[in-house]
């Protein structure tokens, strides 16, 4: 399988300290480097007190919500006599995104330690982890690792010798990009088709089962064992002095045209163009940077000036036109035609619908059809106001948010790089296509 | 569109050859029970990590999938009957996830990724390399020899390492066109 990189000197390697590490996959060697102290000591702490940890350290939702984590647990009823849940989604299925699959695939343990102290800590004696059906290498670390938590009493009746039950499970997922919606997966757990549920009720009052249930991503739970270890005012050094909204480090998937992608862990506040440039090298050789989405597909597109300018937090992202989401870094460079990626994109939505709500199923559809039309050069300057027409009704109108990800790169591509789509419909054809063009692969 | 097997697969070609997994497998053949023995086993394992049976059906649909290489119609059924659903409701759940195949597919599925991350990195010529090499021209089309069956797929979770390809379960990493005859080469 493909190796990390060698961590960069302005790198903060809490979660990625051990990738690449073959020994600390294992659980012997996961204990070597201190792993599973946490739990044990969490397993002797009261719930609540672990919640408020988690909630002073200011953690967020590493998924793309960025809700915080200690105000999601203390959501749950602790004592309420109703048998708790807790699901990890591993479904990581955001274009861009690919920091779940190394977290799992390298240090399946401090998954399941994260797992396991958040589970108790929300009075769930149950953990399902929802691993979507192609990642391959992740399914089969995690089963391991499992396997070795078992055998050992690290988790299972009597976790830790703590008396205690947690169990942690993996689900395997069959293919859906909606799955990754926390009611969707709740739905695909509990054996159905994967469509959202209209909130209210929230998972912590009614979900998988109809129980009380949190859903958590798994860079989230992975960051709560360092959290208990080093405390929540460690956590929060980790921010922009005048933002002490976001706090901790954050895996960052690099991809797309860029000298070197692959996942990157930084702290709260780190600049953008310095983060580019340095940290992932720069633009491949005679080329230049044009467009970056920086947290997966479903944010806005951002033009060079406004990343450039961004410090790297949830509120910094929204300073510049877009959104933190997944950290899901696409790269685009001056040789890709931005209305085809858009285009691209709106196919994508379009696969994944669920098709429950007639905005999505017929918006999205529709969507792909005028930009694939505008790409191919039979476009007209109509087509843009019908294009933003379409994607203000697809906005904030369904049951979940898929709909309004649809609408995203279209809106913001047409608001940011309107002469593309212009040039395609006056000289009916797309003015990049010659064979110079070419897509580029990383040398 | 919505979730269905690649709108695109065409199953009158050369899908009745089926895998060897699925030996003398496809649609009008009898059916063998897939939920017996060991299969059956580790199915009422998976069982006790529920509270109800129904949430078994996934994990379910996968034992008879790693077994037969595809989910008929009959398995639908006996999966159905083990879990005491109905046969109309599995369906549904099949039809709904894309990695279930409902056909026999050629013996190496081969799934590429051409999602934006990866389409800006080459991935449409990684398809056509696919499609040239295998010989079989066209999204979705099984060769004639049943060996490869070659489609497109949403983003594969593998975007720095573009492009990603799938083939059945096996992950491969940083494919490029060159790469393609090497790995069709190894494949039996």
């Amino acid at each position: 399988m493909g190796f990390p990189h060698k961590p960069h000197p302005r790198e903060t390697t809490v979660l990625s300290q051990y990738f690449g590490d073959r020994e600390a996959m294992t659980l012997d060697g996961w204990r070597k480097r201190g792993g599973y102290q946490m739990l044990e000591q969490a397993l002797g702490m009261e719930p609540t007190a672990i919640t408020n940890i988690v909630k002073d350290s200011g953690l967020r939702g590493r998924g793309g919500a960025g809700f915080p984590t200690g105000v999601k647990w203390s959501f749950m009823k602790i004592g309420d006599g109703k048998p708790h849940y807790l699901c990890c989604n591993a479904d990581e299925s955001e274009p861009g995104t690919f920091k779940d699959r190394e977290i799992m695939r390298w240090t399946p343990h401090a998954l399941i330690e994260g797992c396991a102290i958040a589970s108790y800590a929300i009075g769930a004696e149950t953990c399902y982890i929802y691993i979507r059906g192609e990642f391959t290498d992740p399914l089969v670390s995690m089963e391991a690792a499992l396997k070795e938590a078992y055998a050992k009493g690290v988790v299972g009746k009597n976790a830790m010798g703590s008396g205690k039950t947690v169990n942690v499970y993996v689900h395997k997922g069959a293919g859906a990009y909606i799955c990754g919606e926390e009611t969707a997966l709740m739905n695909s757990i509990e054996g159905r088709r994967g469509n959202p549920r209209i909130k209210p009720p929230f998972p912590a009052v009614s979900g998988v089962f109809g129980m009380p249930t949190t859903i958590n991503n798994v860079e989230t739970l992975a960051a709560v064992p360092p959290i208990l270890k080093n405390g929540a005012d460690w956590y929060k050094k980790f921010s922009r002095p005048d933002n002490p909204k976001s706090t901790g480090s954050k895996l960052y998937s690099v991809c797309g045209n860029i000298q070197r992608p692959g996942n990157y862990e930084v702290v709260m506040g780190f600049p953008f163009k310095e983060f580019l440039y340095d940290l992932c090298g720069g633009p491949l050789p005679g080329r230049s940077f044009k467009a970056v989405i920086p947290g997966g597909i479903s944010v806005p597109i951002q033009t060079m000036d406004e990343a450039e300018a961004t410090l790297m937090d949830y509120e910094g992202f929204v300073a510049q036109g877009t959104m933190l989401g997944s950290g899901g870094v696409i790269v685009f460079d001056d040789a890709q035609c931005m209305v085809k990626q858009i285009a691209r994109a709106a196919r994508f939505f379009a696969h994944e619908s669920c098709a429950q709500c007639t905005q999505c199923r017929e918006g999205t559809a529709w969507v792909t059809k005028i930009m694939e039309r505008i790409e191919a050069g039979g476009g007209t300057m109509a087509d843009l106001d019908t294009l933003l027409e379409i994607s203000e009704n697809m906005t904030g109108k369904t049951i979940c948010v898929l709909s309004d990800s649809c609408a995203t790169p279209v809106v913001s591509g047409i608001k940011k790089f309107r002469h593309e789509f212009e040039a395609h419909i006056t000289q009916k054809r797309c003015p990049m296509k010659s064979p110079a063009a070419a897509s580029s692969v990383a040398a | 569109m919505g979730h269905q097997a690649s709108p695109d697969l065409n199953v009158a070609g050369g899908g009745a050859a089926g895998t060897d997994r699925a030996a003398g497998q496809h649609h009008g053949a009898p059916h063998e029970p897939v939920l017996v023995g060991e299969t059956r086993r580790r199915l009422d394992e998976i069982l006790e990590r529920y509270p109800n049976k129904m949430a078994a059906l996934l994990p379910a649909l996968w034992l008879v999938q790693d077994e037969r290489g595809w989910v008929s119609e009959d398995s639908m059924a006996e999966v159905a009957q083990a879990l005491g659903l109905t046969p109309a409701y599995v369906k549904g759940v099949v039809t709904f996830y894309t990695m279930y195949h409902q056909h026999p597919v050629g013996k190496h599925f081969i799934q590429v990724c051409t999602t934006s991350p990866c389409n800006v990195c080459g991935a449409e010529d990684v398809v056509s390399a696919f499609l040239k090499h295998t010989r079989t021209g066209e999204l979705g089309v099984t060769s004639d020899d049943g060996r490869f069956t070659v489609i497109e797929v949403e983003c594969l979770g593998a975007c720095g390492f573009a492009t990603p390809v799938m083939i059945n379960e096996e992950f491969l990493e940083s494919v490029t066109p060159e790469r393609v005859p090497e790995i069709l080469a190894r494949l039996k």
